[in-house]
């Protein structure tokens, strides 16, 4: 009789994280989707951005969105893949230990500090070196690169480490190198698990927000290079939401919408390469 | 890849490349903590710590942010740990490998990677104007909650799942029941790796800006009821730094802030090890 109450009760609470998901959906549809089927595709997708006289043309926020996540990937992947690599292939079972829990403290730094870290040191530096602002894509995705790399990290460590020994000991026997075994059998063979790590990493990059707006300078603009400076979806929502009202308010959460369904479809898609292991 | 160069050649290229980026990301993580620290230890003291905020940040101490981040980050935790953990005791203990499983899952999932700044959206919009709670604690810490929900529901799963089975099946040949056998042996032998997921959550919440900016508000007031609004550290770091108010109380709030994130790490650190060394 208390077994049964108990699975009962457990069952209702453990269906907590699936309701959570579908109230934060219906919530965020509720709030966004009217506001872009009043307004129409036509403005939503222009460059025009002046919500408090009808006009929600977000196109520029995608845009920025879109780069500053690219820029991110491009460091974010290389790096972390070079220190999966290194951990899982060429170094002891020490250093493994050691240096692992090391990067993923980098995902336990606030993205505010990040964002600090962006204004004091690499703001000044890209001004000084390359030129423009300072506030610019370069520089978010430099920062959004770096805090996206634990995620890359852990995701594709687990899986390059769960393709079986007797892989490695067999293409060493045919008298492979470790850097031959890694590029033609390991990164094949654990590429579902590495795409979920980079998939997992993209969403974080599209999702960052108080970093972003502390570095990318949020200029409404199509950016034309990488020094210009750029605003992200998650920026508007969050510089925006403290005082809009009314249809404004409601062009944010259609921000959240888009965003929010970005998000899902990634999220569905690393979830199937993960399974696929 | 060509391998004109030879594959040996190759390898010791391919080797210093990936040593060269592996120890740039450790330099960074170390540069950043150090450059925090170099810069705002100095200004960290007791007063710091339990004075009142004056002049918007310029002078001052931290008090009413310790207080808050404290109060949003325990209300997040009594209420995210209990809903996370009996959901996984319910995922590894009384499902099989199926729809529910997966549909739990997917949503644990799902939610884990869901960006704080919709939990803000969420929580403002649900917590704060339909439910009416206003910028509080209150639902500064349900927003809390609901994001760190999937850490503690993935690293507790994992934690019950290393229970040995043969430690159940001892507790059911003494006539243990089901529900007593949770209680008795799985709970307590999962413990530590349930606290460790328990203190990550406990480092995102103390962490996390987006999510509680739109929730918990940013009054600089000393926080007296789960109603009143209150500024987390993370919160007011962001305000330091953002609106250039005050760049040494800016350095000495971060400092605080790394402190208390690398102590939560070491102790999940810690445990993780502690619970390995036993079943492994």
């Amino acid at each position: 009789m208390k077994d049964k109450i108990a699975e009962k009760f457990l069952m209702v609470v453990a269906f907590s994280a699936i309701l959570t998901l579908a109230l934060i959906s219906f919530f965020i549809f509720q709030q966004g989707l009217p506001l872009i089927f009043k307004a129409g595709l036509h403005n939503i997708f222009s460059t025009h951005w002046a919500p408090t006289r009808g006009h929600f043309g977000i196109l520029s926020m995608i845009v920025g969105s879109i780069m500053v996540t690219a820029g991110a990937l491009i460091i974010g992947v290389s790096f972390g893949l070079a220190c999966t690599i290194f951990l899982s292939e060429f170094s002891s079972g020490t250093i493994q230990k050691t240096l692992k829990p090391i990067i993923e403290l980098l995902a336990g730094i606030p993205s505010v500090v990040y964002g600090f870290m962006g204004i004091v040191i690499l703001v000044p530096f890209v001004r000084t070196h390359f030129g423009g602002p300072g506030f610019s894509v370069l520089t978010a995705s430099i920062i959004l690169g770096i805090m996206i790399l634990p995620t890359i990290v852990s995701i594709s460590y687990d899986s390059l480490r769960a393709v079986p020994k007797t892989y490695r000991e067999g293409s060493f026997a045919l008298g492979a190198t470790k850097w031959q075994t890694v590029v033609m059998l390991l990164i094949p063979a654990a590429r579902s698990g590495i795409i979920a790590g980079i998939i997992l990493g993209m969403g974080r990059a599209i999702g960052e927000t108080m970093a972003v707006i502390m570095i990318a300078g949020n200029a409404l603009k199509i950016p034309h290079s990488i020094l210009d400076s750029v605003r992200t979806l998650t920026s508007t929502i969050a510089l925006e939401l403290g005082y809009a009202t009314g249809d404004h308010r409601a062009a944010l959460f259609a921000c959240g919408s888009f965003l929010f369904i970005i998000i899902v479809i990634l999220n569905i898609i690393a979830i199937r390469f993960k399974g696929k292991e | 890849m060509t391998f004109r160069v030879g594959p040996r050649t190759n390898q010791i290229i391919a080797y210093t490349a990936l040593l060269i980026m592996t120890v740039i990301t450790i330099f960074v993580l170390f540069f950043i903590i150090g450059f925090i620290l170099k810069n705002g230890l100095g200004q960290v003291s007791l007063k710091f710590l339990t004075e009142r905020t004056t002049d918007m940040g310029k002078a001052g101490g931290i008090f009413p942010s310790i207080l808050g981040t404290l109060f949003v980050t325990l209300l997040a935790i009594i209420i995210a740990a209990p809903i996370g953990v009996g959901s996984a005791v319910y995922l590894v203990e009384y499902t099989k490998a199926g729809f529910v499983r997966r549909i739990i899952s997917f949503g644990a999932d799902c939610l884990n990677g869901v960006p704080s700044i919709i939990f803000g959206l969420f929580g403002f919009i649900f917590f704060v104007i339909t439910l009416n709670f206003g910028w509080s604690v209150l639902s500064g810490g349900l927003t809390l909650a609901v994001m760190i929900l999937p850490t503690i529901i993935r690293t507790s799963e994992e934690a019950i799942k290393t229970v040995p089975r043969a430690y159940r099946e001892i507790s059911y040949s003494l006539g243990g029941g089901k529900l007593d056998t949770i209680l008795k042996v799985v709970l307590p032998t999962a413990l530590p790796g349930i606290l460790t997921g328990v203190i990550l959550g406990i480092g995102r919440a103390i962490g996390e800006t987006a999510a509680v900016i739109f929730t918990a508000g940013s009054s600089l007031g000393l926080p007296t009821s789960i109603f009143s609004s209150t500024r987390t550290l993370a919160v007011h770091f962001y305000i330091l730094a953002r609106e250039g108010i005050s760049m040494p109380k800016a350095y000495a709030t971060a400092t605080v802030l790394i402190i208390i994130i690398l102590l939560i790490n070491f102790i999940a650190y810690r445990l993780v090890h502690r619970f390995i060394a036993r079943y492994y």
